[in-house]
């Protein structure tokens, strides 16, 4: 399978990823990993008649400790994400998950701005950064701007940014004495979550990310409000389908995505709670 | 749009539409015909080849995206004089492979682990191979091969 024919053009900076945009409108796509992008062209399902490869921008390449937050450039690959000892220690959530997509050539190559920027609720990253309520930075033709993850995430396949953006970094608190779990029912090695539970736990604060879960990734609100209020973990695990709206498919019927939501996040939580995962396993 | 790429130790340069696939690139613009396309859909592997020296699909990779940088195939893996890659030898010792279809590319993917991995154990190498499928051996032999070829590779070095 071919794609249609386009333009190709290569940029070395996101100002001028951010021009090029600007001057081709609506034909252009940006080309992170492709790895979400070129199977979709591959398909004809997505013809832009303009790609902007951001492949060599080197400025978006880095995992960076900025003090009470990790800075990590949109370009970052997968692989270096998991094989982050940066973020083993301060974002182990993300470090392990990262090593949970996909297959090894699909992490060589697949970025963690295209995984974000994709919008797909059946990615693993996007609920992770829900858990870990990240910021996002984008660049567009009036400089930067903050996007705090529960704007971002609008419909399906649909973000807050806009046409002439470019995301250009993520940005994740570091907590101290967090549990964590990362929950991935799929199966078959490789395979993309049925449903996916990212978690996060101190106390009785909760960061819970879900996969699959809605028409774009969804924080488990009402888990993470009744955790607030006191409810004993398993009371609050009932409650991590509320708000979902799952959809059927050939893998699940939305009740079975509704069920595993609710023992996913208990697991989640439980093993959160038990000191989470150490780093070692990451 | 002229690119050059270098393949196995050669430059090759050429122009080529930006929609070609690497795969395609390899195989069609340089013959070099080793890697095979399975899937065509990021499943399978088969098409599987060193960029820079890590394992990746080249069915999902523009070849102009690779512009400038450096591939091996399995056609560059045996020594000038024919001596096979520790992997390959241990795949031909442990009787790897059946049809061979999906050879090159597990071949290729198993360089990639061990060089991240050098000393995997066997869940390591199951899961190091995860993005290959074979549908002849049920994985068994594959897996044996790779962990000899680790332990030769450990004894050599
Ligand atoms: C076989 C296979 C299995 C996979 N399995 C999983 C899995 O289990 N879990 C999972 O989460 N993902 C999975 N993926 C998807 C993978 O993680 C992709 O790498 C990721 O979704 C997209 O990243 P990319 O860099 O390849 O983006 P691209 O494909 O290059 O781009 C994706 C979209 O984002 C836009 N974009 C990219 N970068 C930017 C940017 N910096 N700013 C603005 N827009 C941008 C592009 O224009 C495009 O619309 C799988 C992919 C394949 C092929
Ligand atoms: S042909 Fe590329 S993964 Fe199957
Ligand atoms: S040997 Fe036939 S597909 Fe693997």
């Amino acid at each position: 399978m071919i794609p249609a024919a386009f333009d190709y053009q290569r940029v070395d900076s996101v100002d001028a990823a951010v021009a090029a945009l600007g001057e081709h409108g609506d034909e252009a796509k940006l080309l992170a990993g492709g790895h979400s992008l070129l199977p979709l062209m591959k398909l004809r399902l997505a013809t832009p008649s303009v790609l902007i490869d951001l492949g060599r921008v080197q400025e978006l390449s880095y995992v960076q400790d900025r003090g009470d937050h990790i800075a990590i450039g949109a370009l970052t690959r997968h692989h270096v994400l998991h094989t982050s000892g940066l973020l083993a220690t301060d974002a182990p959530l993300l470090a392990h998950a990262a090593g949970q997509v996909g297959d090894p050539q699909v992490r060589h190559r697949g970025t963690l701005g295209g995984s974000i920027a994709h919008g797909d609720p059946a990615s693993d990253l996007p609920a992770v950064l829900l858990a870990l309520r990240a910021t996002l930075v984008a660049r567009g033709p009036e400089g930067n701007r903050s996007i705090a993850v529960d704007d971002f995430f609008v419909g399906f396949l649909e973000t807050a940014l806009r046409p002439d953006e470019v995301l250009t970094e993520v940005q994740v608190p570091k907590v101290t004495g967090q549990g964590w779990s990362f929950q991935k029912m799929n199966r078959r090695a490789q395979d993309w979550a049925i449903v996916g539970v990212a978690c996060v736990l101190s106390g009785t604060a909760a960061g819970i990310g879900l996969v699959n879960m809605a028409s774009r990734p969804l924080r488990a609100s009402a888990t993470e409000a009744a955790l607030a209020g006191g409810a004993s973990l398993a009371d609050a695990a009932q409650a991590a389908a509320e708000g979902a709206e799952a959809s059927a498919d050939l893998n699940a019927s939305a009740e079975f995505r509704e069920h595993l939501a609710r023992v996913l996040v208990r697991r989640a939580l439980e093993e959160s709670a038990a000191g989470g995962r150490s780093a070692a396993r990451v | 749009m002229e690119m050059t790429l270098t393949v196995n130790g050669t430059s090759h340069t050429a122009d080529v539409e930006p929609r070609t696939l690497l795969v395609h690139h390899i195989r069609e613009g340089i013959g070099l015909t080793g890697t095979n396309v399975g899937c065509d859909t990021t499943s399978c592997g088969a098409c599987t080849v060193l960029l820079d020296g890590q394992s990746i699909k080249s069915c999902t990779v523009l070849a102009v995206q690779v512009d400038g940088q450096s591939v091996t195939t399995i056609e560059g893996l045996a020594g000038a004089d024919g001596t096979m890659h520790p992997v390959q030898a241990a795949f031909r010792e442990h009787h790897g492979l059946q049809c061979g279809y999906c050879t090159p590319g597990m071949v290729m993917a198993a360089v990639s682990l061990l060089a991240e991995q050098p000393n995997p154990d066997e869940r390591a190498v199951r899961e190091g191979i995860e993005g290959n499928l074979c549908r002849c051996t049920g994985y068994h032999n594959i897996v044996q091969a790779v962990l000899s070829a680790a332990s030769a590779q450990e004894g050599g070095s």
